[in-house]
């Protein structure tokens, strides 16, 4: 089950014909859901972890599958490897969570997005695998071509940015050496929504229990958790922790463990004083931190505005939500989606910004909008597409052609669907464009083609409505003639 | 372009017309057929058809030229360039008539093409321009076959020697490699060229097109044609983006035409079409239209329609 799923979410990132439409197990991811608030996704993971435990640890996360892949790499090649058991470490785990959630208020959404499991695997199937796929792909389409068959196109492959690129190898490195020795020590220290899901685990109505009568105190099940959550010498697990992975029983001889509902503990446990603390102080902190920072270290520097998806409605907008996790990127069909280096700010640092090097985004395409999980680009029809403003557009006549070489061009009229850049009469029979920014929805046709780079789009930090063309100059004759 | 550049290059152009008019008549020549059941005289040097649906206009205007087996051979490697750049449904007319498109295959079949290959560097995404033109659907369905052109790798840099401007230029393989190719543009207006017809489609056969822009548009795009000249021009004038060209804004740019125009002689075919669309469009003059006049100097064909032999039907 675990690795259909991981199948599943990997295509999706990867799947550039278009195979799969809707990206349901996307949109179940935890950590995007809650920056969605999506609220109906949220209750149903979090009751499923208040029944199963963890589970969703071990079968939905793409970046927990993707560890068990290394662990069990690591166990095909040491037959003798072992785990133990370990302390839980409370203040490093609900530290980090502190951290990532006072960063995410002061704006630094990026740190949340380096770490939060499903953005950190979705990055490095868009910028390492998925260029793996399409080679593939373009392999084949060769060959087919060699033969006369045309079932199968080659793709474009590039390097979207190299810091997205750089952040992916290095995710696929920590991740790839912590799994393969240290088991799921990611997701019990530094993984957010372990933490978030541990919290709730601990309270699961099904779980592995010890049967203490028939327990032997062998260790067995101890050597074989990889999330180094049982304590054999004291039959004791620690619930937080546990990933659902069930190792624990196979490894079990006397059959002492099982996966059940819980026996009603008589006397309760001791209140963990410290964990309560920390909470409330992360709370206030969290409460004051300033706004005025927020603003200070989010201001954009670059002069030229940088320009968010339709959809994503504001530069704050996407900030607040993103976890960049790159579905969008991946899925973007005119490489327009590029991963922000500093456009941002640092706080949006790997959240998709519109570059018109290699495309310009179709007027009709609304894909991105479609499959963002997190709510950072939210929905639109087509039509409400068509009246979003992301950015407009700027001409600067010193160094167009028409104006500099006197000769026709009009690539950029030509390309704009909406005619907010068309083209005047000039000097001599020429042509020269006009902008109409109103008009403008910041698709970037004229960007791309102009051969001088004399039109280029500048962004709004909040989108404006694009305003409807006035229908002018109808043909209403129906009466022609050759003309000749 | 200074004025001694100018002179220049006039000066170039001329020397090639007069040096080159000749080879293009060679090739006029080769292509009507030395044993043909009607005599060449009888036959339409373009034909202009009204009133009737695309596959209809393209059987009675192919009728006045002489049949389609004027123009290409059984065995012949044939491949069918429409215009497919723009993300449009056939009702906005940015592209080529998929119906027009489907009866040329049938006929080229009939005349037994040993292979049709259709394609077009598409200004939009690719995929969405061959699927939402409902071309990729009607050719496969017809059994020619989509050829992509959306890589670098499917084209070859050739020599272009009558260019003016356009000295070589990368050109897709389809065309390179083919027999005999079909030119199927749709006429519509252009915001740059005012008007794109026969000639402007072979934008659509080049890979590094930007520099068009860059050197001179109206030259580059004449330069373009003399490279490997289509054996015939059929214009899709079914419906005409008659503004805002070549996209369209809405449903409201484009009007009803029903006409076709055909023709061998692609500055003929360009002149017919041009004067048809200025007809529709009075706000374009027909001599602003430059490359048509570029292409005359360069000895792809003749403006003057008076001169050759023009048939209209009206169906």
């Amino acid at each position: 089950m675990a690795i259909v799923v991981i199948a599943i979410l990997t295509f999706g990132f990867i799947d550039f014909a278009g195979i799969i439409d809707n990206p349901l197990l996307q949109k179940i991811q935890f950590g995007p859901a809650l920056f969605s608030l999506s609220i109906v996704t949220l209750i149903c993971l979090i009751a499923a972890t208040l029944l199963l435990g963890r589970l969703y640890c071990s079968v939905i996360c793409p970046l927990g599958i993707f560890q068990d892949f290394f662990n069990w790499l690591s166990k095909k090649f040491d037959k003798k490897k072992k785990y133990g058991f370990k302390p839980e470490k409370p203040w490093l785990r609900w530290g980090v969570l502190a951290v990532l959630i006072i960063a995410w208020l002061c704006g630094f959404t990026f740190l949340i997005g380096l770490v939060e499991p499903y953005s950190a695997y979705g990055r490095m199937a868009d910028e390492l695998f998925r260029p793996v796929y399409l080679f593939g792909n373009n392999i084949l389409a060769a060959i087919s071509e060699k033969l006369g068959n045309y079932r199968f196109y080659k793709v474009l492959i590039s390097l979207k940015s190299i810091s997205a690129f750089v952040v992916a190898v290095l995710t696929l490195l920590v991740i790839g050496h912590l799994s393969y020795h240290h088991g799921r020590t990611w997701c019990n220290t530094i993984c957010p929504v372990g933490t978030l899901l541990g919290f709730f685990s601990r309270f699961s109505l099904l779980r592995i229990r010890i049967d203490k009568d028939r327990c032997n105190h062998c260790l067995a099940c101890q050597r074989k958790c990889k999330a180094y959550c049982i304590d054999s010498a004291n039959q004791q697990i620690d619930y937080s922790r546990c990933v659902d992975c069930f190792d624990c029983i196979d490894a079990c001889k006397q059959k002492a463990i099982y996966f059940g509902p819980v026996k009603r503990q008589k006397a309760d446990e001791p209140i963990d004083e410290s964990k309560r603390q920390f909470l409330k102080s992360t709370l206030v902190i969290a409460a004051l931190a300033p706004a005025a920072l927020q603003a200070k270290v989010t201001g954009v520097k670059d002069t030229r505005v940088p320009m968010s998806p339709p959809g994503s409605i504001s530069h704050k907008n996407l900030l607040n939500h993103c976890t960049a996790c790159h579905l969008c990127v991946s899925k973007c069909p005119s490489h327009v989606l590029k991963p922000a280096g500093m456009e941002y700010g640092l706080g949006g640092m790997m959240q998709p910004v519109m570059k018109f090097d290699q495309g310009y985004c179709n007027y009709d395409c609304n894909l991105c909008s479609q499959v963002c999980p997190a709510g950072a680009i939210k929905p639109l029809t087509v039509e409400q597409k068509h009246k979003t403003q992301p950015g407009r557009v700027v001409f600067n006549i010193n160094i167009c052609v028409v104006n500099v070489n006197r000769t026709s061009c009009g690539a950029c009229a030509e390309h704009c669907p909406v005619q907010a850049i068309h083209m005047v009469p000039f000097e001599g029979g020429l042509t020269i464009p006009e902008t109409t920014p109103d008009l403008c929805v910041g698709c970037g046709g004229c960007e791309f083609i102009c051969p001088v780079k004399a039109v280029h789009i500048e962004g709004n930090p909040i989108h404006l409505e694009a305003k409807a063309p006035e229908q002018d100059t109808v043909i209403e004759t129906q009466d022609f003639d050759f003309g000749f | 372009m200074d004025r001694r550049d100018f002179l220049k290059t006039l000066a170039a152009a001329g020397a090639l017309v007069t040096v080159k008019s000749s080879g293009m008549m060679d090739v006029m020549a080769s292509t009507v057929p030395s044993t043909g059941a009607a005599p060449a005289a009888d036959n339409a040097d373009l034909a202009a058809v009204m009133n009737g649906e695309p596959a209809a206009m393209l059987e009675a205007a192919m009728k006045e030229l002489g049949g389609i087996s004027r123009f290409i051979k059984k065995g012949d490697k044939i491949v069918i360039k429409p215009n497919i750049g723009w993300d449009r449904t056939p009702e906005l007319a940015g592209n080529t008539n998929p119906d027009l498109i489907v009866a040329l295959i049938k006929m080229c079949q009939d005349a037994g093409a040993a292979e049709i290959k259709v394609f077009d560097h598409t200004c939009d995404n690719w995929t969405r321009c061959y699927d939402h033109s409902g071309i990729e659907a009607a050719v496969k369905k017809a059994g020619a076959t989509m050829v992509y052109a959306h890589e670098q790798s499917s084209y070859e840099r050739v020599d272009i020697p009558k260019g003016v401007s356009l000295k070589n230029a990368q050109v897709h393989k389809a065309i390179i490699e083919c027999d005999k190719w079909i030119n199927v543009p749709v006429l519509k207006n252009h915001g740059g060229a005012l008007m794109t017809c026969a000639m402007k489609n072979h934008m659509g056969i080049v890979w590094d097109r930007r520099t068009f822009h860059s050197r001179g548009l109206h030259q580059c795009i004449a330069d373009i044609c003399t490279y490997k000249p289509a054996v015939l021009h059929i214009v899709d004038a079914y419906r005409t983006v008659a503004t805002n060209g070549p996209q369209g804004r809405s449903a409201s740019d484009v009007v009803l035409t029903k006409a076709l125009f055909a023709s061998p002689d692609i500055v003929a075919v360009d002149t017919a079409a041009g004067k048809f669309f200025t007809g529709i469009n009075k706000s374009i003059k027909f001599e602003d239209i430059e490359h048509i006049p570029d292409g005359q100097k360069l000895g792809l064909g003749t403006m003057d329609l008076e001169s050759i032999n023009v048939k209209r039907v009206r169906l």
